[in-house]
This record gives C-alpha cells, sequence and structure tokens, in this order.
C-alpha cells in the first residue's frame, strides 16, 4: 500500500464535505480492501476522528477489512433456503473452506459469505460463486464448485481451444466474470459489458488484447459521446469514481483476475486507460 | 418563552429546552438511562418517552430529545406512557439483567416480570461512554462500530487506543458495567430481593423463627398485616 496513492485519492475528493463514503469506496477498489494504514491516513488527512471512520467502514457490507479472496462464495441463509437445508451447505463450505463466514481462505483463493436471501427463492438453496448462480445445491456438490471454481470457469468453458488470453476482467462489485468465450475479438474472447447513452441501452464488447482499441456494439456510438457503462450480470454502475487524463470524462473499472483493476475511459473513442495490477 | 402545558399545569420555558429539562425544573419525574447533563441527547434507550398531542394525534416522543413547542401538551405518566415504559424496562432486563441501573429502574417502576428470553448483555448501546470520551474527555478513543445485530462499542481495530487517556470516565458513565447484587438467585432477570420488598421469610414458613436484625423489617410488617 503507498501512503501516496491513498493521499492522491482524498485529495481528489478535498472540499467534499460528504467525501467520506466516495474515498473509502475508491480505496477499497484499489485494494480489495480497506487497509488500516489507509483509513489512518484518510481520517488524519480530512480530520475526522479515527472512531468515526472505522465506524462508517464496518456499517457498510460493501466495505471489507480484510483482504478479500480471490473467489467470493455467498452462501444463501435466507427463510426459503433455510427450510430446503442451506445450513448443511453452507456447514459443508465450512468444513471444505476451513473458514467462517466473512473470512478468507490462508492463500487468499476463497472468502465466504452468508446473504439473506438473493431473490431467487425458488431455486434455492442458492449459492453463488463469483457471480454465478448455482441453483439447487446439495451437499454433494459443494466440493465439486469449489474445485471447479479454483480452476477457473472460463479455462474450463474454453478448455480445448488452449487460448489464453491477456486481461481476463471480472465487475467490481458482483465478481461475475465480463469474458464472453462464444465472441471473438482479435481472436480472443471480447468482454461483455451493457453500456447506455441517449435512451438506447445495449451491449459492448471490448477486445481483451490490452492495447487494442476495438470494440463492437449494439448500437452505433457517436464519436467523443460518453457513454455509461453496466455489468450485465449485477447491473452495477461500471463507471467509478476516476476520471480519464485525457480527457476528463469518468473511468469505468474492471477487476483484473490475478489482482489489480483496469480503467478504461468512458468516452468512445477516447484511448485513455489505466492498467493497475497489482 | 414558550408556553405550554404539562400534565395539565400551564408553563413556559426557553425556546430550545427539552421536555425533560422543562418537566424535572417543574419537578415531574421522568426516568432516564442514556441522559446525562453535560452530554449530547442522543434517543437511544427511549427510557424518558412522554405523551404528546390530544386524542388521535396523540404520540410518544423521548422527551430528552423533544424540544418544547408552542401549545403542546405533555402528559409525563399517562396509562399509554407507563405502560410502554414498564415494556422497555422489561427488554432491558432482558437483554441485561446484570446491570445495577437497569435493575433499580425497574424495581422503581413496578415491573414484576420479564417475559423475553433472557441473555446477558453486557452493553446496551446507550451511547453515554462514547459521548463521554468525546464529548468530555475529548478523546473520541470509542465509538461504535458495525451495524443491526452486530453493532458494538470500542476502539478503531480492537486494538489500545492512542487516543485513550485511561481517565476511565466511560466506565464511570456506563449503565451495565455496575453490577447489581445478584441476591440468592443469580440467575433470575428480577432479582425480587430489596427492592421489591418481598425477603423470603414472607413465604417460607420456615424462615419463621430466623434471627433478623432488621429493625424495622417490611417483610414483619407485611406479616403483622396478614395476620
Ligand atoms: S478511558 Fe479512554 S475510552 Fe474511556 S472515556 Fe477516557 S479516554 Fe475515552
Ligand atoms: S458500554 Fe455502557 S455506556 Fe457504553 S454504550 Fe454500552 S451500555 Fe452504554
Ligand atoms: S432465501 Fe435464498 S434466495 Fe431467497
Ligand atoms: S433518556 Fe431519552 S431516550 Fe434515553
Amino acid at each position: 500500500m503507498k501512503t501516496l496513492d491513498v493521499q492522491n485519492i482524498v485529495k481528489k475528493h478535498a472540499g467534499n464535505a460528504g467525501g467520506l463514503l466516495g474515498i473509502l469506496q475508491e480505496i477499497q477498489v484499489r485494494y480489495g480492501y480497506l487497509p488500516q494504514e489507509a483509513l489512518r491516513i484518510v481520517s488524519e488527512s480530512i480530520g475526522y476522528p479515527l472512531v468515526d471512520v472505522y465506524g462508517v467502514a464496518t456499517f457498510y457490507r460493501s466495505f471489507s477489512l480484510e483482504p478479500r479472496g480471490k473467489h467470493l462464495c455467498s452462501v444463501c441463509l435466507g427463510t426459503a433456503c433455510h427450510v430446503r437445508g442451506a445450513p448443511k451447505i453452507y456447514r459443508e463450505f465450512k468444513n471444505h473452506l476451513g473458514i467462517e463466514a466473512g473470512q478468507t481462505t490462508p492463500d487468499r483463493e476463497f472468502t465466504l459469505e452468508t446473504v439473506n436471501c438473493l431473490g431467487a427463492c425458488a431455486l434455492g438453496p442458492v449459492v453463488v460463486v463469483d457471480g454465478r448462480y448455482f441453483p439447487s445445491v446439495n451437499s454433494t456438490q459443494v466440493e465439486e464448485i469449489i474445485e471447479q471454481t479454483r480452476h477457473g470457469f472460463d479455462v474450463e468453458l474454453i478448455r480445448g481451444d488452449e487460448r489464453v488470453f491477456p486481461v481476463e476482467v471480472s465487475c467490481h462489485r458482483c465478481n461475475h466474470s465480463l469474458m464472453d468465450p462464444g465472441y471473438l475479438l482479435d481472436g480472443y474472447p471480447s468482454i461483455r459489458v451493457t453500456v447506455s447513452f441517449r435512451r438506447k441501452h445495449g451491449w459492448l464488447r471490448l477486445s481483451s488484447l490490452y492495447g487494442s482499441h476495438r470494440v463492437e456494439s449494439e448500437y452505433e456510438i457517436p464519436l467523443n459521446e460518453v457513454v455509461s457503462f453496466f455489468c450485465p450480470h449485477c447491473h452495477a454502475e461500471l463507471t467509478g469514481p476516476t476520471v480519464c487524463a485525457v480527457c476528463g470524462a469518468a473511468m469505468v473499472q474492471m477487476i483484473v483476475r490475478g489482482g489489480g483493476t483496469v480503467q478504461i475511459c468512458s468516452r468512445h473513442g477516447c484511448k485513455g486507460h489505466l492498467l493497475d495490477v497489482a | 418563552m414558550i408556553t405550554f402545558t404539562i400534565n395539565g399545569l400551564k408553563a413556559s420555558a426557553e425556546r430550545g429546552t427539552t421536555i425533560l429539562e422543562a418537566a424535572r425544573f417543574l419537578g415531574f419525574p421522568i426516568p432516564t438511562l442514556c441522559h446525562m447533563e453535560g452530554l449530547t441527547p442522543y434517543g437511544a434507550c427511549r427510557l424518558c418517552i412522554v405523551e404528546i398531542g390530544e386524542g388521535e394525534n396523540a404520540k410518544l416522543v423521548t422527551s430528552c430529545t423533544y424540544p418544547v413547542e408552542e401549545g403542546l401538551k405533555v402528559r409525563t405518566a399517562s396509562r399509554r406512557v407507563v405502560r410502554a415504559r414498564k415494556m422497555i424496562l422489561e427488554l432491558l432486563l432482558a437483554s441485561s439483567p446484570q446491570s445495577k441501573t437497569i435493575q433499580d429502574l425497574a424495581a422503581a417502576h413496578d415491573v414484576r416480570q420479564q417475559r423475553f428470553r433472557q441473555e446477558y448483555e453486557d452493553c446496551i448501546l446507550c451511547g453515554l461512554c462514547v459521548r463521554m470520551c468525546k464529548e468530555q474527555m475529548v478523546a473520541g478513543a470509542i465509538g461504535f462500530r458495525g451495524r443491526g445485530e452486530d453493532r458494538s462499542v470500542g476502539t478503531p481495530f480492537d486494538i489500545k487506543s492512542e487516543k485513550c487517556r485511561l481517565c476511565g470516565g466511560c466506565i464511570y458513565v456506563c449503565p451495565v458495567c455496575q453490577l447489581r447484587c445478584t441476591y440468592t438467585e443469580p440467575e433470575k432477570a428480577i432479582c425480587g430481593g430489596c427492592a421489591n420488598l418481598s425477603p423470603p421469610c414472607i413465604e417460607k414458613d420456615r424462615f419463621n423463627d430466623i434471627m433478623c436484625y432488621m429493625d424495622p423489617c417490611v417483610a414483619c410488617e407485611i406479616k403483622e398485616n396478614e395476620e
């Protein structure tokens, strides 16, 4: 963790009275968690007591004070899933991973969490791993799910055509992979997102070759138009709080498998981008 | 000056005075738990509720945070208030029966049962310690963390705070840190001892000839009345 980075993030929100949440969000995206040192720096730089910064950081579920694992397993313990045996599934996950809810395995591979209803009760018991839904899970399947995840779903899916692609990205909120092996660009699986601009709403595919700026989209996007990017799986806005160094438009953030983030400018035609691999 | 009525009595107070302050000044007692002079009102314990308004519009509000208004009609001990207050005390007893402060309040308000699942929380989240630390000790060493069921009071990261000046102010104001006398049955939520005025010698005949040095003793008086 670099002190300067955190200070820069804080500086960006200077003068904004309600900036604390934005600052913490940005730190969370950048490091995948809120390092203790970062919270101290934030507290000092904005002159807000550390207890209160800590209070806010522990209040919201989207913040994590511990480094998160590469894969996030959420086991639903909502009412519907509960009566269909979710506690057993949860126990199974605990046994296999050797951790409790909210913890991360020592090898930083898995983070286990429980949720209260994912809104898919009819499919219960539901388990979501990296944004992928597993319906009607039974306890014998748990090990399989874990193993499959460890291997990587996408590797599994495109095994056979033996290609490795340079960047593999996922949504910073649901962690679901944004790769689309069924649609190639530059010969590699493309990155699929949802975009909206001028009341139009459709898919957009980006080349996953870093440095290539090939995009294809459902609708023709006018040059220099700033568009909003969304995750096609959880519909979270991908546009982050940072701005493009070239043109000043908002940057779109995505997580790079294996750690780090990649940011691309949301203005069509602008080539501003930032790769930050941890 | 603002004029209002409290329990039927016409009264007036400075703008900004809370109902609690006004009532106490006029001599109407209102029990409190999370209120303390010198600390900002917080409205966490709900013990200080009073009824305001009339008929359909009557409602319960916490007097420690509610400023007096022109023409306000306040009742500090209506049937509704008393019932709600007893319920609040019962709930407090359900969470922290070991607290002397809560036991005393319960006894003083005639709470004689506790019908909820018994827990032994060591904090009722009244926030007195947090405010004490921040406002009087100007340290800001402790605060609230988490939310919902997981809300708790403590230092950031659960490690020794460099801000804490070890003044002990937080412990001094805490209503739960002070343990009650557990009498003969520590497990019971309501101690049933001295403050409730029912010593065992009343029910239990075998204590008839017990040596007792209490004089006058309420138990003896009750027994005499019964005979
Ligand atoms: S002892 Fe420490 S935590 Fe408690 S009030 Fe004093 S400064 Fe605050
Ligand atoms: S520790 Fe004591 S004073 Fe502090 S919030 Fe809990 S009950 Fe109140
Ligand atoms: S209870 Fe599990 S999805 Fe609703
Ligand atoms: S004293 Fe008013 S809510 Fe606690």
